[in-house]
């Protein structure tokens, strides 16, 4: 990473700057959704994991349960930079807990990104500090915008959703493998829905296509 | 479900991992195979939701979901297109909201 030479304190207030503009997006996705004001804030500052909020608010009213499901499913992976993280920063009780709340892909990419461990643990604190500032301040920012427009179909917003989960997408359907996971999560999802109301069948398209996944791992190493 | 009880009950799920991770002695949950679960997981249920959110559509005179392709799906195609030319996040959720917006204005 190119950005590793700069200093550690401008690369973490870039980066909460950038997640910020993401996190006015989410503000203006949650209330259209039909959550309010404070509870679109309570999903960032509780929550604090872009990812699993969109997922949230994706499934939404539709069906809370599969809503949680969803979220807790899609934020599996902070588990595994705490893992990498843990030994790293070393941290006891309250401060644990502080830093478990900040364990998310912002904190783990510019932490791991560092060479020495007084750069890594600075890295991790002042990128979850300024991404946890600006991703609160945006979502109240972006929720009183959403409030303003009122029906998400104006303005294209039940579509910025779709796009905004596509773009956090992105990055990991590069590999064929994560290419082939995705496109049978799309039509198995969508050929779920033609037979059970909303929210199953992101779930159940979600596993068929972690099972193909795996088949094709299996395949590859025979 | 009441939306707060949803709303604190997936929040407590979402921190238990972040938690659990640094709790956890690292050998024991350092296996390859739920590294790759989680990964599969994360793209599955992402991927599945993009879907969901733009393909179906509820059909009015029956009351039903079904397949459509509408000016989400055009959203999704100008997204693709950005996201092949390393457009920032901001300007693909933006350009994809315009081209949904701007298509329903005009039919």
């Amino acid at each position: 990473m190119t950005n590793s030479a700069g200093k550690v304190s401008s690369v973490a207030l870039s980066v909460g700057i950038a997640t910020g503009v993401y996190g006015i997006s989410f503000g203006a996705l949650s209330v259209t959704a039909g959550f309010d004001i404070w509870q679109t804030l309570a999903l960032s500052v509780l929550m604090f994991s872009g990812g699993s909020q969109f997922a949230f608010v994706a499934v939404g009213f539709a069906d809370l349960a599969t809503a949680v499901t969803s979220a807790w499913l899609v934020g599996v992976r902070n588990g595994f930079y705490a893992l990498s993280l843990a030994p790293m920063l070393e941290t006891k009780g309250l401060r644990k807990i502080v830093a478990a709340q900040l364990t998310i892909d912002e904190t783990a990419a510019v932490s791991t990104s560092r060479q020495t461990l007084d750069e890594q643990r600075k890295g991790f604190w002042l990128t979850g500090i300024s991404v946890f500032v600006f991703w609160n301040l945006a979502t109240v920012l972006g929720a009183f915008l959403g409030e303003q427009i009122g029906d998400p179909e104006t303005f294209g917003l039940d579509a910025a959703a779709a796009v905004a989960l596509f773009a956090l997408v992105w990055p990991r359907i590069q590999s064929s493998a994560g290419a082939v996971i995705a496109s049978t999560a799309i039509i198995a999802s969508v050929l779920f829905s033609m037979v059970l109301p909303s929210g199953p069948p992101v779930l159940l398209g979600a596993l068929c296509a972690v099972l193909v996944g795996f088949a094709l791992n299996r395949g590859k190493r025979e | 479900m009441n939306s707060w009880f949803a709303i604190i009950t997936a929040s407590a799920a979402v921190f238990s991992w972040k938690y659990l991770g640094h709790l956890v002695p690292r050998r024991l949950l350092e296996s390859k195979f739920l590294q790759k679960l989680a990964g599969y997981l994360t793209i599955a249920l992402l991927a599945g939701l993009v879907g969901v959110q733009t393909f179906i559509g509820t059909n009015s005179a029956t009351n039903r979901q079904e397949i459509v392709f509408d000016a989400r799906f055009a959203a999704l195609i100008v997204a693709f297109v950005l996201l092949k030319f390393k457009a920032p996040f901001i300007v693909i959720v933006l350009a994809g909201a315009a081209t949904a917006a701007l298509l329903r204005f005009n039919f």
